[in-house]
Parts: C-alpha cells; sequence; structure tokens
C-alpha cells in the first residue's frame, strides 16, 4: 500500500519494543466477539491509475458547467477563477495545516483569516466579519441564533423570497430548538410586496427578520426601511446575500442599516463542486462581536514586539464554553476563505466593480433578449446577474428539454418549491461573466424550440 | 542524538551567532516579511484581465453602488510572492511530523485532489438537472454504502458539511425519533467529562438539557455510571469511542444495552473512528448513531482548519429519519428533497444546509479508500495503533501516562506529572518543540487530564521519522529535568513569531485592517 511506510520488519520491531507479541494485543479493550475476523466486503486496493479510471467513468457521467451554454443559479454561481488561485491553495503549508492553534507557526493562515475577514467587513459594508461559517445557509441559521442570543427573542420572521433551501436550512434548526418562526410565501411577481409582508409580521416578540437580496428570483431591494422598522421594535436586520459578485456593483447591505450580513461566498474564488465545499461569509456590528459565532482571527504582537495574528476571544466557543459556547463550529472553512481572499485580491476594488459591471451587462443582454421571444415573460423590474422569466406549461420540463438540446438553461420553480402555487411556470435565469454573446443566442434559441 | 545530526554537516565558521547578526530588514534569508495585502496593494490594481462591459441600460436603479469599497489589488506576481511568502510561515504535515492527538493529521494523497477537481466533479451545478450529473450522484451512493460497510450501519446522511455539524444531524435524528414515538420529554443528554467540547454544545443547541458523567481513574466510562444516570427523562448519551484519552471503551457493549434498555439512544462521536476502521463495526456495539470526519478518518486536507464533511450513520432504529436531500435509485439515481414523494416509513426531520453536502471532499475520501482498499483501511488503523504505542513505549520512563502503562489506540496520552518541580509547564514544552522542527501535540486536552499532552503520530510516519520524535521528545525531556528552564520559557527562538500575546488579543480585539490616521490627525 503506498500510502503505508511501515515494512514488516519494522512492524515486528516495534511491537517487541511495546511488548507485545501481535496488533491484535493492542487492541485487547475491544471484546473479542465484536473484532472483525478478515476485511469487510468492499474492494481491494487499487493502483492510482485504476482509481483515476473508476473515478474518471463517474465524472464523465456528468455535464459540466463548462463544456455547455450554462445559465443555472440559484445560490451557485458559475465564475472565472485566475488558475494562481487553485495553484496557490495547494501549496502544502496551506493544504496540509490544521486549525491554526499554534500561531508561532501559523502566521500564514492567520495572516490570511485576518485579511479575508478585513475584505468581508469592507465588502458587506459591516464593522467585523469572522471566519468562517461553512456556507451561507448555514450562516443563515448561525445568524438566527445569534439574534435569539443579543434580543433574548426566539422568533424570526424570514422573507418569502429568502432562497428556500436557506429558509429550510433555519428552519430545521429553529424546529429541534423549538423557537418560533414565519415564513412568508415567495412572490416572484411583486418583490415590494413581499418587503410589506415581513413589515407587517413584525411585533413585540420578533428577534430578527431575515431578507435576501438581491432576492431568490434577483429583485434588488433597499433595505434601509424595514432595517428602522425592526430595530425600532428591537429586533435585528439580517441580510442575506447569496451572489457576493452582486456586492462590486450594488449598495452593500451595511450601509442600508443591516446588523447582521449572511452571503455565500463561493462565488469568488471556490468553485461550483456539486454544493460544496462553499464559503460563508458573516459580519456584523462591532457591538455583537461577542455573540457573534464561528472562530475569529485578531492582531496582536509577539515577544519582540513584532506584529503577529493568533485566534482569539475563543472563550464564546465550544471549546472552552461547551454547552454555553456561541455555536458548536469547530471546523471552518480556512482553505475556501483561502480561496476567496486570494481572488479578491487579485480582483481588487477595480476588478471587483469590473467583474460585476460585466455581470449586470451580460444579464441585461440576455433578458431584453428573453423579452422578445413569443410566450416569455421577464418578471423582474431590477436584478444584478440573475432574473425570473414565466414560460408558458412547465418550466421543469422545459428545462430538460433544453438541456437535451444542449443549454443548461435554469432552475425551474418546482425544483426549489415543489408544493407552491405559481411559480411551477417560472424559470430562475443567471448570466455570469463567462456566458458569451453565442451562449445567450444557443438559449433563446433552445428556449424558443423547448415551449 | 538530535535532530541537528541529519543530512550533510555544514560548518558552523567563526563569525557568530545568528542572533548577533539582525539583518536590518528584519528578514532571515528565505523567512521573509510580509505585509498585509492592504498595505501593498492599491485599489486601482487588478491582477484580472476582464473585458469591457456592454453598453446596457442599468436594471440596478437607485441601489447601484456609489461609493468606494475600498478594497485593495494585486498584479498576479505580487499575489503569488504574497500568498507563497505567506505558506512559508506555515507548518503542514507536508512539513513534517504533526502529531495533534483528537485532529488526525494523515498524509493527504495528491492523487484525492485531482480527482476532486475533475471538471465532472468541480464543475457541476447542484441544481442543474438531476439527468445531467448522475455519475456525481452514483458516487454519493457509491461513498454511502463503503461508509454503511465499514460501519456496520444501515443508513447514512451524507449532507452535514464538518463534524460538529453531523453530529448536530445525528442529535436531530434522534430528536425527531423521539418526539416521533411521543417521547418529547425526554430533554437530558448524558455527555463524559472527557467528551469533545462540540458534543455538550451540540446538544445545548437544540435544547437538550447536558448532565455529566465521570470517567472513572483508567480513564474510560463504567456501565455502573452510565446506570446511575439513566432515566425517564434521558434522551441520549454522547460518547467517544475510542475515547478522547486514546482507550477503547471496554464496556461499550454494556452501556449501549444499558441504554436501549432505558429507551435512550446512543450517539456516538465519531473523530476517532480512524483508530478501528476495518477492524471493529460500531453497528455491532450497539451505536445509534456517529458522525465521520472524512477529513480525519478518510485523509481529505485540513486546509488550515477546513472545509470538513460529516456525514452520519444511523442504526435501524434511526434510518427513517434522515435529513434533506438523500438520493434513491431506482431507474437511475434521483435526488429526494422536500415535498418529493416519500417512501413508506421515511420520515425527513429537515435540511441541514443548501445543497448536497461536500462534494469535494466525497470525491477526495472515496479516491482514499479505494488507494486503500478493504485490506489497506485495515492496514492503515493496525498501524497508526501500532505507532501510537510505540511513542508510549519508547517514552513512558522519561514522561508519565495518567492511566498507567495499558496499551492505547491511535494517540498515546501523557500528563504534566513528570514536569511537576521542573519551572516547565506543557505549553512551554510544546513551544520548544516547535524549535526542534516538529507541531506540537494537542496540549491540555482532555480536560480530564491535568496538563494533558495527547500525541497522535497516524500511520502515515515510518519508524524512522517516528525514532527521530522520539529522539527529540527525550532529549527535550531530559533537559527540562536537567533545569534548562530559559530553552522552555523563551521558546520559541526559532520560528517566523516568538509567543504572541494571546490576552493581549482578546482584551482589545483587533479583528481587521484599518486604515491608519494621518500622521498630523495621529500626533494630536
Amino acid at each position: 500500500m503506498r500510502y503505508l511506510p511501515l515494512t514488516p520488519q519494522d512492524r515486528t520491531d516495534m511491537l517487541a519494543k511495546i511488548g507485545v507479541a501481535a496488533v491484535d494485543d493492542l487492541f485487547a479493550n475491544v471484546p473479542k466477539d465484536k473484532l472483525l475476523k478478515g476485511p469487510v466486503n468492499l474492494p481491494k486496493a487499487r493502483g492510482e491509475l485504476e482509481v483515476e479510471r473508476i473515478l474518471g467513468a463517474m465524472a464523465a457521467e456528468n455535464i459540466s458547467a463548462s463544456e455547455v451554454p450554462f445559465f443555472v443559479g440559484a445560490g451557485a454561481y458559475k465564475h472565472h477563477v485566475p488558475a494562481s488561485v487553485d495553484h496557490l491553495i495547494q501549496r502544502s503549508e496551506f493544504l496540509t495545516s490544521y486549525t491554526p492553534y499554534q500561531p508561532e507557526i501559523a502566521q500564514g493562515t492567520l495572516q490570511y483569516l485576518f485579511e479575508f475577514q478585513t475584505q468581508v467587513a469592507m465588502l458587506t459594508g459591516m464593522e467585523v466579519a469572522n471566519a468562517s461559517m461553512y456556507d451561507g445557509s448555514t450562516g443563515a441559521a448561525e445568524a438566527v441564533l445569534m439574534a435569539h442570543r443579543v434580543t433574548k427573542r426566539r422568533k424570526a420572521v424570514l422573507a418569502g423570497n429568502l432562497h428556500p433551501h436557506y429558509r429550510d436550512t433555519i428552519e430545521t434548526v429553529s424546529r429541534m430548538a423549538a423557537d418560533r418562526l414565519v415564513s412568508l410565501t415567495p412572490n416572484p411577481e411583486d418583490a415590494g410586496a413581499d418587503l410589506k409582508a415581513v413589515a407587517a409580521a413584525i411585533d413585540a416578540e420578533t428577534s430578527c427578520v431575515v431578507i435576501q437580496t438581491p432576492d431568490v428570483f434577483g429583485n434588488l431591494h433597499d433595505l434601509a426601511a424595514i432595517a428602522r422598522k425592526a430595530q425600532d421594535a428591537g429586533a435585528l436586520l439580517i441580510a442575506v446575500v447569496t451572489e457576493v459578485v452582486s456586492l462590486g456593483a450594488v449598495t452593500p447591505p451595511g450601509a442600508m442599516g443591516a446588523d447582521i450580513v449572511v452571503a455565500e461566498g463561493q462565488s469568488i474564488g471556490v468553485g461550483l463542486n456539486f454544493g460544496g465545499p462553499y464559503v460563508g461569509l458573516f459580519a456584523t456590528k462591532q457591538k455583537y462581536v461577542r455573540q457573534m459565532p464561528g472562530r475569529l482571527c485578531g492582531e496582536t504582537v509577539d515577544a519582540e514586539g513584532k506584529r503577529g495574528f493568533v485566534l482569539t476571544l475563543s472563550t464564546r466557543e465550544q471549546h472552552i464554553r461547551r454547552e454555553k459556547a456561541t455555536s458548536n463550529i469547530c471546523t471552518n472553512s480556512g482553505l475556501m476563505c483561502l480561496a476567496f481572499t486570494i481572488h479578491m485580491s487579485l480582483l481588487g476594488e477595480s476588478g471587483l466593480r469590473r467583474l460585476a459591471a460585466v455581470n449586470h451587462a451580460n444579464a441585461c443582454d440576455l433578458a431584453d433578449r428573453l423579452a422578445d421571444v413569443d410566450g416569455v415573460t421577464v418578471l423582474n423590474k431590477s436584478f444584478f446577474n440573475e432574473f425570473a422569466i414565466r414560460v408558458p406549461g412547465d418550466a421543469a420540463k422545459v428545462v430538460e428539454k433544453m438541456a437535451k438540446r444542449g443549454v443548461l438553461a435554469g432552475v425551474p420553480g418546482s425544483r426549489l418549491w415543489p408544493k407552491t402555487k405559481g411559480v411551477a411556470d417560472v424559470i430562475l435565469v443567471a448570466n455570469t461573466e463567462v456566458n458569451t454573446d453565442d451562449d445567450r443566442a444557443a438559449f433563446v434559441a433552445a428556449l424558443g424550440a423547448s415551449i | 542524538m538530535s535532530m541537528n545530526t541529519q543530512g550533510r554537516p555544514t560548518s558552523a565558521g567563526e563569525t557568530g551567532t545568528a542572533a548577533a547578526h539582525p539583518t536590518f530588514t528584519g528578514n532571515k534569508a528565505l523567512q521573509i516579511e510580509e505585509a498585509l495585502i492592504f498595505e501593498i496593494g492599491r485599489p486601482e490594481v487588478s491582477g484580472v484581465d476582464i473585458p469591457e462591459p456592454k453598453k446596457v441600460k442599468s436594471r440596478l436603479g437607485k441601489l447601484a453602488r456609489d461609493e468606494a469599497i475600498g478594497l485593495p489589488g494585486l498584479t498576479e506576481p505580487e499575489a503569488m510572492r504574497h500568498y507563497v511568502r505567506l505558506s512559508q510561515k506555515n507548518f503542514g504535515i507536508d512539513t513534517g511530523l504533526f502529531p495533534l492527538g483528537s485532529c488526525t493529521m494523515k498524509h493527504n494523497a495528491r492523487l484525492n485532489e485531482k480527482m476532486a477537481r475533475l471538471p465532472g466533479f468541480g464543475d457541476v451545478h447542484p441544481l442543474q438537472p438531476v439527468s445531467t450529473v448522475q455519475g456525481a450522484l452514483q458516487l454519493i451512493d457509491t461513498l454511502a454504502h463503503y461508509l454503511k460497510e465499514l460501519t456496520g450501519m444501515p443508513a447514512v446522511a451524507m449532507s452535514p458539511k464538518a463534524g460538529a455539524h453531523g453530529e448536530l444531524a445525528g442529535m436531530m435524528a434522534i430528536k425527531a425519533a423521539l418526539e416521533a414515538k411521543g417521547e418529547g420529554h425526554r430533554k437530558i443528554v448524558l455527555v463524559p467529562e472527557s467528551a469533545h467540547g462540540t458534543n455538550p454544545a451540540t446538544a445545548a443547541l437544540i435544547g437538550f438539557e447536558v448532565r455529566s458523567v465521570p470517567a472513572q481513574a483508567d480513564g474510560t466510562v463504567h456501565v455502573s455510571d452510565v446506570k446511575a444516570a439513566l432515566g425517564p427523562e434521558v434522551a441520549a448519551i454522547m460518547l467517544t469511542n475510542p475515547n478522547t484519552c486514546g482507550i477503547f471503551e471496554k464496556e461499550i457493549v454494556q452501556i449501549a444495552k444499558a441504554i436501549h434498555d432505558a429507551g435512550a439512544y446512543f450517539y456516538c462521536d465519531g473523530a476517532n473512528f480512524n483508530a478501528i476502521v476495518g477492524k471493529a463495526r460500531p453497528g455491532d456495539l450497539g451505536v445509534d448513531a456517529m458522525h465521520i470526519n472524512l477529513h480525519k478518518t478518510f485523509s481529505t486536507p485540513h486546509g488550515g482548519g477546513g472545509p470538513g464533511s460529516g456525514p452520519v450513520v444511523l442504526s435501524e432504529r434511526l434510518a427513517a429519519f434522515v435529513p434533506y436531500p438523500f438520493i434513491r435509485v431506482g431507474k437511475g439515481y434521483a435526488l429526494v428533497e422536500e415535498g418529493g414523494k416519500l417512501a413508506k416509513g421515511e420520515q425527513p426531520f429537515g435540511r441541514m444546509s443548501a445543497f448536497h453536502g461536500q462534494m469535494g471532499m466525497f470525491v477526495r475520501a472515496m479516491a482514499y479508500m479505494l488507494s486503500h482498499g478493504a485490506d489497506g483501511m485495515r492496514l492503515a488503523s493496525e498501524d497508526a495503533v501500532l505507532n501510537a504505542n510505540y511513542i508510549r513505549a519508547s517514552l513512558a520512563d522519561l514522561m508519565s501516562l495518567p492511566f498507567g502503562d495499558q496499551p492505547c489506540m491511535h494517540e498515546a496520552l501523557f500528563d504534566d506529572d513528570w514536569l511537576k518541580n521542573t519551572g516547565v509547564s506543557t505549553l512551554d514544552f510544546a513551544k520548544a518543540m516547535i524549535d526542534e522542527g516538529y507541531h506540537p501535540m494537542t496540549m491540555y486536552f482532555p480536560l480530564v487530564v491535568h496538563g494533558a499532552m495527547l500525541i497522535e503520530p497516524t500511520e502515515s510516519e515510518s519508524k524512522a521519522s517516528l525514532d527521530l520524535f522520539i529522539a527529540a521528545l527525550r532529549d527535550l525531556a531530559m533537559a527540562a529535568k536537567r533545569g534548562d528552564v530559559d530553552r522552555f520559557k523563551g521558546a520559541p527562538y526559532h520560528a517566523p513569531r516568538r509567543r504572541l500575546d494571546e490576552t493581549r488579543a482578546a482584551r482589545t480585539p483587533i479583528l481587521r485592517w484599518t486604515k491608519p490616521a494621518p500622521y498630523a490627525e495621529a500626533a494630536e
């Protein structure tokens, strides 16, 4: 076995040093009748070449985003990641290191976490950010729990146009913890009405309202009024951003008064990965920092007065506070934070703004073209790089037909809301910088032929 | 024998020590000081060339961003140098022996990385039509089958994103099962004192009340203590096996039976599963739910603390209570999500996160399993246990063992009894290891042992590498006993940073870079 360095002679010598006759003597605490007599019923060891063939065959059964005109979004986005990002995250000292428990020999990890926290705070318009959450959806659930801690209330109001997977993730924890939740119904037609319904649901027991912008249908929201309304009632505004590139083009939630911003960072540096690993961004106001879940990196000095970085405020964390911890999070998404921070450093302010502008322009171009297709309606008044269209008939069937024509078209409403009325003929369409004019033409043609 | 005898000897010369000649720049040859990106980057610079956007009518309305963000940009060569230099200030498993007990720092095969980056895995979207991701679903289903075989459990939930998230899923399954039986009044979860901190945190998160169970003088939990703590309000026990003291819980079968007889469930923390893969199956021991840290047991890289992946295996009693989404195999692979049609008996309790879990980690774990095979995984566990016991036996005459000279599993636990009256603390000892080229062991954990030092070498260390490590620890131990206190108190002397002031970081937290005040303003 190519990964196991001990030779049979080594094993013999080591057993002698330990003073036992056989390796099974070291397993003496395992009840005799529970010790397996031979290997489990799985295949025998394979060489590299064979493993590549087996997994290569499975990989070949999938259509990858780069092979076809690709317009699928709804919380995960296809963007181009510079080659240097993947190269750098595969540096051994990053890839094979652990949580930076020994700061003197983990300054690489700690410094990039500090850089990451700063970038996230700047981007979201907030004062502080952590490092980090598993992804945007689990970050949203953590934000709700944090709002409960801050306000000492246990009722959350979720906007109807919040990504349903985020809603479900929050709901699972809330139900188990016996918290109360008001989940509104999605409204693809009138995004403003959704915000009004949220405002109406706020009462003296509300700990927080959770609103996504751009929302799951792509609509942009000015959160200033709802932030004031929530805060006047003693509740927090949690803003969710599932497409972080949008923050290069639109007013950040922090500037609109959000108390907590949760975002999915996958778009920057991470890649699609069929749903994970991703990276959650989590930012808040300075005054709430000790209620924040997850890991934090802070600046300090060493014994010679040189600047250095350490994990800090760990008294909030599970390994110190145990049942009183702010969360049970242990592993973070360190390497994904690194990918994010490298890509963001490469983009810089000018690159991010340009990237966002190209995304927006491409999406506008596609929306204009689709508006001209017979029977198709674009539902949005505003959007960034994703919008919703209504098609005649069952959207899932249309998307499937388009896939057969070699275009991955978007997410049909029934995939996200199998039981909700009024969305089965909706398709969420994302258009990023990777889509060309030809891709958009192919989309229009395939859609025309599939409805 | 010490570390310095490795390799070709070089002459020390006659011009004094490094300390007598500090450099002008603060750099030390290949160790170069590196500023923050905010100090070297400029907002107008970018390392990515992006075409001019098309001219269109904006749909951003009044929400178009008007204020500067302040993000610095780096060109590609600047970024390469910045992050390569940062990487050089890090210790990883490819740098040297990384004996962090309970963290399992084993070799990360690069084949796994290559496989995870195949476009058919790395570049597919979680919501594209199921007909276009049959291979990805097949991989998840195959991995699920492997995990079930290795644990002897009938069901597995794949979507949890890390070990602690898997714990949460397992405890949610238990809660859902109790509620389905009308036993929602069971609110107490028993957790041994020696447990991972995530265990009580997880139980508390979903409304359970945590009650402690003692660990006895031999380092294990005794069935008599469990029986004494059981009652009609107990929902479950959360036990780690092999436990955090590096010992297999020898009364585990009796403990499981006592728990089941009392109508409660047995949650096993699977963080240490790597000690028994292919040797014993949790399902045979009476476990109801156990998370598996793919990043520990199946070698997906830790990457500075994550991403992890924490599938949860479930017993027959809990098999119905899985989170969404899950895979159903029929004519091809189907995904069952919220609102989907359920088969008889299926009672999913909700969703743990958007999408299907850590696909990238699934591929890496699968590549690891195929590479080892059933035979190799069993041997890996044996070698991990052998290596840990070799270290225990080789240091037992110098360092003290809290639970006597009994065999350990994959990690050897020492305490600080042997450091008494030396003036050297566990922390000091660990920092001195850094100077010798080793990552320190896990310190002060488990909490039940005073000054704990938990050493986990894993199976990927050779005997030669263990012998060098043992020699270095013996040299250090003797230095401590000799009273060479300065070597320890001042350590590390040779790391990129000397000891860092953690108290200051916590008292006056600086959690982000801020633009320095202009000179005139700062002077006021």
